[in-house]
């Protein structure tokens, strides 16, 4: 009975050692990426090409998620609103959740799972087929030729893609409010001018979704970077990217949220 | 893929991502009405500012003329002073009032201006010197109330 005891406590303690020590690697890694990186500016091309390859084309669901969000919002606020005589305050309430919450949040998850899963297995399977290896053998570094355009490109692309969204989804509220519904588009525009400060909301929604970017892409590289090199090893590194990324954008998103939105209002 | 579509397509992406940040300036924000010309600062002493907040608006006439940029409590007078910015565009007399109204029934609270008939206008860092507090339900209806008794 005690011995049983005794290696259960032993599993936690090495489930945490493990876990530091996977923390200390994830953050040596960051550093790594951010001293090499002098590459990657000076050939912006390879930037150029992630760039298209993970900003680009998650357009798609970026804009088409977007507008539905938005023409939910639109729906649910005008059935909400119209209780208390106030559907002209619908605007308000499409762009600030857009601006402030759902834009950056909603984008950094979709581009995580789209591109930030991509760029895992990528580079998880470039590993496995040793080209990472074999660039190193011919003096390459891969953390400065592969990994950190990624990076970048993934840095770069966030803080667009999330106001594209938060855009069509203004769009989309719009269109449900104004156009199917019929509210006075005069009050709608002004109720949202009224209430939405550049400084205050648009520039923090910009901050939030330039800390998503870091984050999902550091997540992903380093897992793809990471992943031990056999087929199920890049599977399971994918799946970690996404289910981390998740959990780190909508940590963040909160601990962000409480030092920008605090007090004032 | 060519390389001249990828360049092509991803300056697309960063116009129409520079393009959504400007939108969302211009059409969702009030960045038309934020920094267009230089504004001045005026303080107003309220012996109560009820549910007035920073970045309220300071209106003249029902027009916004600037906002609140900070409220503190004074340990002298005990009472709330209130930094606005007026927008250099709009002067007022020496003599303006400032009181804090709300807008609509359960609106927000904003401070109006009324002005005066004096020569000067205030300048910058100026102290408006009659001012009105923000009115409290709770006092109306203890007013109120003690009126009623007071009939009978």
């Amino acid at each position: 009975m005690p011995k049983r005891i005794i290696t259960s406590i032993q599993a936690i303690g090495h489930r945490t050692i493990d876990s530091i020590w996977r923390l200390g690697c994830a953050v040596r890694f960051f550093v790594l990426v951010f001293l090499k990186s002098t590459t990657s500016f000076l050939r912006f091309g390879l930037v150029i090409r992630e760039i298209y390859f993970v900003g680009v084309l998650s357009l798609i669901i970026i804009l088409v998620s977007g507008l539905f969000v938005g023409m939910v919002l639109g729906l649910q606020g005008y059935e909400t609103l119209q209780k208390y005589g106030s559907e002209s305050a619908v605007g308000t309430l499409v762009a600030l959740s857009l601006v402030r919450e759902l834009g950056p949040v909603m984008a950094a998850l979709l581009f995580a799972s789209r591109a930030g899963s991509a760029i895992t297995a990528e580079i998880g399977l470039m590993k496995a087929t040793e080209q990472l290896s074999a660039m190193a053998m011919m003096a390459v570094d891969p953390i400065a030729r592969v990994v950190a355009p990624r990076f970048w490109a993934g840095v770069i692309s966030m803080p667009l893609l999330a106001a594209l969204f938060s855009v069509l989804g203004v769009f989309g509220g719009y269109l449900v409010a104004v156009v199917f519904i019929g509210v006075d588009e005069g009050s709608f525009w002004s109720s949202m001018q009224n209430a939405v400060d550049f400084r205050y909301d648009i520039v923090n929604g910009v901050i939030k979704s330039c800390f998503f970017g870091v984050a999902v892409t550091a997540i992903a590289v380093f897992e793809g970077f990471d992943a031990p090199p056999t087929a199920e090893g890049v599977s399971g590194a994918t799946t970690r990217t996404v289910v981390t990324s998740a959990l780190a954008i909508l940590g963040l998103d909160f601990v962000l949220t409480s030092f920008m939105f605090r007090g004032v209002d | 893929m060519q390389r001249t579509i990828i360049d092509f397509w991803v300056g697309l992406f960063v116009m129409a991502g520079i393009g959504a940040l400007l939108i969302l300036g211009l059409k969702v924000g009030n960045l038309t009405s934020y920094n267009t010309g230089e504004s001045y600062t005026l303080i107003g002493n309220f012996e109560n500012i009820g549910g007035l907040k920073i970045r309220a608006p300071v209106r003249s006439a029902g027009v916004v003329v600037g906002r609140v940029t900070d409220i503190q409590f004074s340990l002298e007078t005990y009472d709330a002073i209130v930094t606005m910015a007026i927008n250099t565009h709009y002067r007022f007399p020496k003599d303006t009032f400032a009181s804090i109204l709300t807008s609509g029934l359960l609106g927000e609270q904003y401070i109006g201006l009324s002005p005066g008939g004096d020569e000067e206008m205030l300048a910058e860092g100026d102290k408006i010197m009659k001012t009105n507090s923000a009115m409290v339900l709770e006092e109306m209806i203890g007013r109120f109330l003690f009126d009623k008794a007071a009939e009978d």
